[in-house]
């Protein structure tokens, strides 16, 4: 995000200054209570005033959450936030804003809308809470929800394949994907702020655990006793070794990633290495596709590119245009070029 | 009474322009022809000297001459351009062949620069058309020459020019299978004809004719503007007016592309212009920068305004200014796109679901749009709503005189926005108009979250309470419901009282105008009552309702204004519709008129 550089309007904020007076409406034990403390606690280290920062969502549980933030908010419609999000950001370049949705908001009715803001690239924030079901309307399964769910809607079993967010992203031209999930407290910190930052759209997927219509649905890649064999930690120029003893890393046979046991002729520098930064969107298509249980699945920032962006061009234009024409008269405008008397 | 002049090298090729105004005959209009070439038989293409035209005036009244002015004028080289634009009327159609613009064809025609980049042009509505390319393109099947093949170029003028006028192509086609008597000449003409006759379908060139009632002009400076010119002129006004920058998001759609091109031209007033990727991001944009305090609006045609509905209904509840245009097409679905209806009104006003008032404007005339674009943000901003303004493919691509406005008499729009925390409440309303207040993000200690989720009345919190909800629903009812006292009075063009009354909405004016002022010069008992503002109506509607016997109301629909005033006012309206993607004509106003008053 472009953080602007302003004085802050009151003493430095706290994470108190972000909670709203609303009551939380969550169910208890979900997962969204601790993506919003977690949103609320890095708010402050961003150094913007409140009164310019706005979260904008769409509709479903995780859109609620502009209601949480005692900054601007827009609840808007079904899908459609990422063009709020647009028109709003266009006409306010000097807002900080940020973008909440879910699985089925995002990536089901609003994937036109999401995709096309990753495309323009979009100085925006996305945090999608991906749970893997409808929540709000009380267990239908989601675009990305597993083959074969059973669900209120599917007692036969989903006969539809699940969305890869990373891969839609990625694919739209995202300049910015990471992946983190809503245990890991200190993960989601480094990764929001990690987003605040970035130039562009930033787009962040959060597994998310809904605790009364698809719980557990990630546990067995989270859960504390299997975690560290099953997710696979990024950080840039490092390779890619996981396992409780760190024994266990990925390298590229042919085109063909495999996991392999480090020792016994096989050491880090036969390893696949982490570059986030790299242009070439290779790396990051790989890492994408890593899913469990196949894969250790990457939590951390995937890619992050520079690229140019939208509402910035805009105002090139205006600044050019300005330049060239001077800036527009009315009058002249209202005459046109060719004028009579009568 | 239309006029086109049609383009003719030689004089063997003078058919193409009697072919036209023998179809002209056949559907049953007035015809006057004229042709006009240079007494060589066969003098240099492309020369002064060489060009040759045909002259057509037709009509569906009586005619007695050709008219003073063009209305269309097909050029096939610069020379023909040269030779026949001072007979152009200003805003007419200038079809050229942009492949006979090259630096030799202008030098033949003694053009020192090229007429396409002076800007000389500006005036007339210039349709640029490769007709050597595409006409070579279309009769390539036949194994013609490239000479033979490029002669069957003005059949595809003419082509244009049948679906410009609506004349149909079989009796040329006919009449080619007869004159030609090598087949594969024949073959090529009538692919040529069929191929700009479908040219014409596929860009989507309009044939909307527009008639401004006669009468004088009042003095002052005027300028030509076609309706989206008026709607795109009317937004950056509003800026300039309001001090709020422009935001217009939009989805291309025929026939409101046009208001796109125009503001996106306008970058130096600081004009921003999103394409949206669809509709619905077009308008979901829009309400977000307004959210954000810009002048939002959007602009689309019938199959868009279906799409927008939701998001109407979002503005509706959020209290958020933005102006939809909607230039309407014929429907129901994709339906005649670059044809003028005016079928879209209890879409406009009732097209969503819940209770979602939204007040509605229609512009009468091309550059009426201006002003109802004016008086729709006028109203957006004062109110705190969502405000449609219907215009339509005719009033769009139709252009008329429009005497220029001074900017300094133009309503001073700046909006109040709130910036004072203390007791702050997003819902908090003026007690006069009922608007809630606008706190735009930026402005400290005013944070607060907007939704489309049921508001407390006071506290603008989420609420499911029951009453609250009723509250709600007719607060926002009451606040569109007291625009009516903001309206001026409507004014009869007539007498007040009399035997019948003609009340029309959009761009339906212009035809009822003129018949209802011949009739009057006629001293038959008619008045005439146009509408402006369709939602609220005006408040002294329903009295001048009363005062006539009977009460006709012409439309481009089935009977939509004419439900309406029978629900609000209990009247027995009498509809008249038309649905042929075309203005009525004021003979069609006539005869009704008459048959209503006995007279026929």
């Amino acid at each position: 995000m472009n953080i602007p550089v302003k004085p802050l309007s009151s003493v430095p904020l706290t994470k108190a200054d972000f909670v709203s007076d609303q009551t939380v409406r969550w169910c208890p034990g979900c997962g969204d209570y601790s993506i919003l403390a977690n949103v609320q606690k890095i708010m402050p280290e961003l150094n913007i005033p409140k009164e310019n920062i706005v979260f904008v969502s769409g509709i479903g549980c995780s859109s609620r959450f502009p209601y949480y933030m005692d900054t601007y908010g827009l609840h808007t419609l079904h899908g459609r936030a990422p063009a709020f999000a647009t028109g709003l950001k266009v006409a306010r370049p000097d807002l900080n804003v940020w973008l909440v949705t879910g699985d089925g908001d995002g990536l089901s009715i609003g994937g036109n809308q999401l995709l096309h803001m990753l495309r323009r690239n979009l100085d925006v924030n996305v945090l999608l809470f991906n749970n893997r079901i409808y929540g709000l309307t009380k267990g239908q399964y989601s675009p990305t929800s597993e083959q074969g769910k059973v669900t209120k809607s599917t007692p036969f079993g989903s006969p539809d394949m699940p969305l890869n967010p990373m891969l839609f992203a990625l694919s739209a031209g995202a300049t910015f994907i990471a992946r983190t999930f809503d245990v890991d407290a200190k993960g989601m910190q480094e990764i929001f702020k990690e987003a605040a930052k970035h130039k562009g759209t930033s787009f962040v997927e959060i597994y998310q655990n809904c605790n009364i219509f698809n719980d557990g649905t990630f546990a067995p890649i989270y859960e504390r006793s299997v975690r560290e064999e099953r997710i696979l930690r990024l950080k840039h120029g490092e390779p890619f070794i996981f396992g409780k003893n760190r024994n266990k890393g990925i390298r590229l046979n042919g085109l063909k990633p495999e996991v392999v046991e480090l020792g016994n002729g096989t050491n880090e520098n036969d390893l696949l290495k982490h570059d986030q930064y790299s242009k070439d969107s290779t790396l990051a298509n790989l890492l994408s596709s890593f899913d469990f249980p196949a894969f250790p699945v990457p939590m951390g920032v995937l890619r992050q590119v520079r690229n140019s962006i939208y509402g910035e061009i805009i105002e090139q234009q205006i600044k050019t245009q300005l330049e060239e024409k001077g800036e527009g008269k009315l009058t002249d405008l209202l005459r046109g070029t060719h004028v009579w008397t009568n | 009474m239309s006029s086109v002049k049609a383009p003719l090298q030689k004089k063997s090729e003078l058919p193409h322009g009697t072919r036209f105004s023998s179809t002209s005959v056949l559907a049953g209009n007035d015809v006057i022809s004229f042709p006009d070439y240079p007494a060589e038989i066969r003098a240099p293409a492309g020369t002064l000297e060489g060009v040759s035209s045909f002259d057509l005036s037709f009509s569906s009244s009586e005619i007695y001459t050709t008219a003073d002015y063009l209305e269309v004028l097909v050029a096939m080289n610069p020379a023909a351009l040269k030779a026949n634009i001072k007979d152009l009327e200003k805003g007419g159609i200038l079809i050229l062949n942009s492949d006979s613009f090259a630096e030799n064809d202008l030098r033949k025609a003694k053009y020192k620069e090229n007429p396409l980049e002076t800007g000389e042009l500006n005036e007339y509505r210039v349709v640029q058309i490769p007709i050597t390319k595409l006409t070579l393109k279309a009769v390539e099947e036949t194994g013609l020459s490239h000479r033979d093949g490029a002669r069957c170029k003005n059949f595809f003028a003419l082509g244009v020019v049948k679906w410009l006028f609506v004349r149909p192509l079989e009796q040329t086609q006919d009449w080619i299978e007869e004159k030609f008597k090598r087949p594969e000449i024949a073959k090529a003409n009538s692919l040529a004809l069929q191929a700009g006759y479908n040219y014409a379908i596929t860009v989507e060139l309009f044939h909307a004719r527009y008639h401004v009632p006669a009468a004088v002009l009042p003095s002052g400076e005027y300028r030509q503007i076609t309706g989206s010119q008026a709607l795109a002129l009317g937004c950056v006004a509003a800026s300039c007016r309001s001090g709020l920058s422009l935001l217009y998001a939009s989805y291309p759609i025929t026939p409101a592309s046009d208001i796109l091109h125009e503001l996106a031209q306008y970058k130096n007033f600081g004009v921003k212009t999103i394409q949206a990727e669809d509709e619905i991001a077009a308008i979901s944009s829009s309400i977000g920068s307004a959210f954000g305090g810009a002048l939002a609006v959007t602009g689309t045609s019938g199959p868009g305004l279906d799409l927008k509905s939701e998001a109407i209904g979002y503005a509706v509840m959020t209290e958020l200014p933005v102006v939809v245009l909607n230039v309407q097409r014929g429907g129901p679905s994709t339906g005649l796109p670059t044809k003028a209806e005016q079928t879209d009104l209890l879409a406009a006003m009732y097209g969503r679901h819940g209770e979602a008032p939204v007040p509605v404007l229609a512009a009468s005339t091309p550059g009426d749009c201006f002003y109802m674009v004016l008086e729709a943000f006028r109203l957006a901003l004062k109110y705190m709503t969502p405000v449609i303004v219907l215009s339509d493919g005719g009033l769009a691509n139709a252009s008329e005189p429009w005497k220029i406005p001074d900017e300094n008499q133009l309503p001073d729009l700046t909006p109040s926005f709130h910036t004072d925390p203390e007791n702050f409440s997003p819902y908090q309303r003026n007690q006069q108009t009922l608007a809630r207040n606008w706190a735009i993000p930026g402005t400290p200690g005013l944070e607060h979250r907007l939704g489309g989720l049921e508001k407390d009345s006071i506290t603008g919190e989420i609420s499911y309470e029951p009453e609250n909800h009723e509250r709600m629903v007719l607060l926002r009812d009451e606040k569109i419901k007291r625009i009516k006292n903001d309206l001026p009075p409507l004014e009869v063009i007539g007498p007040g009282k009399n035997k019948l009354l003609v009340v029309s909405w959009g761009s339906v004016y212009g035809s009822v105008f003129s018949a209802i002022e011949e009739l009057q010069a006629e001293r038959y008992p008619v008045s005439m009552l146009h509408l402006r503002h369709l939602n609220p109506f005006q408040q002294n509607l329903a009295k001048i309702l009363n005062n006539f016997d009977k009460i006709l109301v012409p439309e481009m629909n089935l009977g939509q204004l004419s439900r309406l005033l029978r629900a609000e006012f209990l009247v027995d309206t009498i509809s008249f519709s038309k649905l042929q993607g075309r203005p009525f004509l004021i003979s069609e106003i006539r005869s009704k008129v008459l048959e209503l008053l006995g007279s026929k």
